[in-house]
């Protein structure tokens, strides 16, 4: 039996038909109607009506708090994330880690139910950390919450504490926890939050000697390209360092034929460690402010956020490094930057003066306005659902900073329905977003160039890095591929069709 | 900076005392905060002189997001410089107001509220402890002490015991100590013996008897606490002795709470209650005022 896939069944005669008699009991208005309304949804006065839309979000770029966490407690080493709360908040985390990354990913939820919500979650937290421990054997489970348990206000610390005491689990493990309601903040401030439990945990009591490393946060970053970029030039200058929340193994593991619970992670006796190092470099600041803030008071570490998106971004980070170092960037990354210097310059005249949209987190935003304008593209539209007013500031004064930036606004808590309004009134020439925006691409027909997350529609982008010199070469070449398909599209059938762009 | 959460049976007279006592300190050169936890949002009046301040929900319903709120709207200055803050909550017969109370102290938090300076906060809960929302100002991190303001009348000391009840296993698991029961007399039967001998069975003291007395009544009307509208009355001398006494209180314990036949025995001992075959469950005073009484 040939088994048809949904492309092609659901365009025989038989579905088409169901689908027009559907209609009827729908009550579904007519096909000009349909067609009038989806016209006047791109007008000027239904983007003002949109903009003045106050208690519903349409498509926000964001993803919530225990997503965060669970990401953050994923990348130390044997490390269960363990989610108090329902089970299908927690099948959310894993399915959509798993369409990102294209790998399995593990947590557990303490299965709270309606009488859960009655009478406190205790119980369900001492049998599920019982039979975390002894089903998966951990070495460390960290704690995150979801809506649920936070409404009637379940206490980690007290529930911990009773779970050791009642031999649920042993004296010695170390049980990390962070509050993570879904209803706050965003997927940033739940990685922020679990990061900073965690280093509270792993490195209570271990203030020792000095030993000369450097910790490196890189925030909520779902390339694990970027991971390995990060060790490669930390390498190559020969830098001893900590990557705090190393997923980069979690999440693209080798296939060998045998599948491992936990395939990798930062080890937690580094992670300890990690109080005794020298300094502390976030590559990212709104996903790690509340642990820089931590590290900076309670270990007094010089602490610093440089996101080395772009060449003087990450001139800043080479120069950072250099100063807590005193080690020079060596000839071989020198030879790096050149060469990605010279692949913008070859692409720069395709690019200059694009007009582009941005959607996603706001690191990721900062990091690409700044590069964008490298290149000579503009940032017209800015669209950040989980930015505040301070990533405002921060994004208004990059595109401040070059001419290529003086017609880009920047919108906070606004989603991707508000850009599209924005997209249908101010035409821009490119988007920048995750897979969600390709919906955006559907409406407007402004060609869409995947960054971020997730991004579920196509594979092995996160594999490759867009940090440090390399990653603006990968940058330069997704986006200037994507305006030279763009022209091909477009110059099909003239006589500028042409072989040599 | 020392931390404190007062709780009791609703209209005990929690926030009368509590704001009586933080003038008391405040008088003895404390820096103090006054946090609010119930929807009813009148911890902080007769310090601010105002009906009801502008509560950390009022603002978060209005602004739609509670990130876009300014500490300093919801962070007022009242008398001798104490700084007060209402959680608020939701309207009576909707939403959750203990998630109001977990919502508005992590914004405080988060917002510097707690500053250094300060010598202690105060918070004044709602009622009972009802719900986790409720627990929060004596989780982990804050309010390490809690007194109980009850009075000789049945319900309250019904309520102070199921109080203890839940301070010991706040105290089990974390730091939180019972520091005494502030008994806000009703003039009931024999109270002071009452009381001091119901904290000698919850294992803590009675810390202070403060006698009833109109002049708090007078000096509510005019939104003032007693120390400030009349600071030579008697009943200010009152709250300034409470105060001194929880300034300099050591007496920190975690609570036993008793069984419920151990406290009806204890008002039957002070001959509040009659024993059961005495006491006519049931029975009216007069016999014939019921009016369902079957033929």
């Amino acid at each position: 039996m040939k088994i048809k896939d949904h492309n092609e069944l659901f365009q025989e005669q038989e579905y088409v038909e169901q689908f027009e008699r559907k209609k009827e009991f729908e009550n579904c208005p007519s096909a000009e109607e349909v067609q009038r309304i989806g016209e006047w949804t791109k007008t000027e006065e239904y983007r003002e009506l949109n903009f003045k839309r106050q208690n519903i979000k349409i498509n926000p770029a964001k993803a919530c708090q225990p997503l965060g966490a669970v990401f953050c407690a994923s990348g130390f080493e044997g490390t269960l994330p363990f989610v108090q709360g329902a089970q299908g908040c927690v099948a959310y985390f894993r399915s959509h880690l798993s369409r990102h990354f294209k790998e399995p990913m593990t947590a557990v939820s303490t299965s709270m139910t309606e009488d859960a919500a009655v009478f406190g979650g205790l119980n369900n937290m001492l049998e599920g950390l019982e039979n975390a421990y002894t089903l998966y054997h951990p070495k460390m489970l960290a704690v995150c919450t979801t809506c649920m348990a936070e409404v009637i206000g379940d206490d980690l610390n007290a529930y911990i504490r009773t779970a050791r005491e009642k031999g649920a689990i042993p004296q010695e493990l170390p049980v990390p926890f962070a509050h993570t309601p879904s209803f706050v903040g965003s997927n940033i401030t739940g990685y922020d939050n679990m990061m900073k439990g965690i280093l509270t945990a792993v490195t209570a009591g271990r203030k020792g000697e000095p030993n000369g490393k450097i910790n490196i946060i890189p925030g909520f970053d779902t390339y694990t390209g970027n991971y390995r970029e990060l060790k490669r030039l930390l390498d190559i200058m020969e830098v001893r360092h900590t990557i705090l929340a190393d997923v980069s193994d979690i999440y693209d593991s080798p296939n060998s034929g045998e599948y491992k619970l936990y395939p990798g992670g930062t080890l937690l006796a580094d992670a300890a460690d990690s109080i005794n190092a020298t300094a502390t470099i976030a590559l990212q600041k709104y996903s790690t402010a509340k642990t820089l803030d931590y590290i900076s008071k309670e270990w007094s570490q010089t602490v610093s956020a440089l996101p080395p998106v772009g060449i003087k971004n990450t001139d800043s980070f080479f120069e950072e490094i250099g100063k807590i170092t005193g080690k020079p960037v060596p000839q071989e990354i020198e030879d790096e930057r050149g060469r990605a210097v010279d692949a913008m310059i070859d692409s720069h005249p395709y690019v200059h003066g694009k007009r582009f949209a941005l959607v996603g987190d706001p690191d990721l935003l900062l990091g690409l306005i700044s590069f964008l304008m490298e290149i000579g593209g503009s940032p017209v539209h800015i669209v950040c659902t989980n930015g505040d007013k301070k990533f405002r500031e921060d994004a208004e004064a990059i595109l401040s900073e070059s001419p290529f930036g003086q017609e880009g606004k920047v919108y906070i808590h606004k989603d991707m329905w508000h850009l599209r309004s924005l997209m249908f009134t101010e035409p821009v020439d490119f988007l920048i977003g995750n897979s969600y925006a390709k919906l955006l691409w559907r409406d407007t027909g402004t060609p869409l160039i995947r960054i971020g997350f997730p991004l579920f529609d196509r594979h092995h982008l996160h594999r490759y890095p867009i940090i440090g010199y390399h990653g603006a070469l990968n940058l330069v070449c997704l986006i200037v591929n994507t305006v030279l398909d763009e022209m091909d599209r477009k110059t099909m059938n003239t006589t500028s069709f042409d072989v040599i762009r | 900076m020392r931390q404190i959460a007062i709780y009791g049976k609703g209209g005990i007279g929690k926030s009368t005392t509590t704001q009586n006592t933080v003038a008391g300190l405040s008088e003895a050169g404390y820096k103090c905060m006054i946090v609010g936890c119930d929807p009813k949002a009148d911890a902080t009046r007769l310090i601010l002189h105002k009906k009801a301040q502008a509560t950390v929900m009022d603002m978060a319903r209005e602004r739609g997001t509670v990130e876009d709120l300014e500490i300093e709207e919801v962070l007022l200055t009242g008398y001798r410089g104490i700084k007060c803050a209402e959680s608020g909550g939701p309207e009576p017969g909707v939403g959750c107001a203990g998630r109001g109370v977990i919502t508005a102290i992590n914004f405080l938090e988060e917002n510097g509220a707690y500053g250094e300076d300060l010598d202690f906060v105060f918070y004044d809960v709602l009622g009972d402890v009802v719900c986790g929302g409720f627990a929060m100002p004596i989780r982990e991190g804050k309010a390490k002490e809690i007194y109980i303001v009850t009075s000789g009348e049945m319900m309250a000391m019904y309520a102070a015991n199921n109080i203890s009840r839940g301070i010991l296993k706040y105290a089990q698991s974390g730091g939180v100590r019972l520091g005494g029961l502030i008994c806000n007399s009703r003039k009931t039967d024999k109270e002071y013996e009452l009381i001091s001998e119901l904290a000698k069975k919850l294992g803590t003291q009675m810390i202070h008897f403060v006698p009833r007395d109109n002049q708090v009544q007078r000096a509510e009307l005019r939104r003032m606490t007693v120390i400030e509208y009349s600071g030579d009355h008697p009943q200010a001398d009152e709250y300034r002795s409470l105060a001194k006494k929880m300034a300099e209180n050591k007496n920190l314990v975690i609570p036993t709470p008793m069984s419920m036949d151990d406290l009806e025995k204890l008002l039957m001992d002070f001959g509040i209650l009659e024993n059961e075959e005495q006491q006519g469950l049931g029975i009216g005073e007069r016999k014939e005022t019921s009016v369902f009484t079957n033929p």
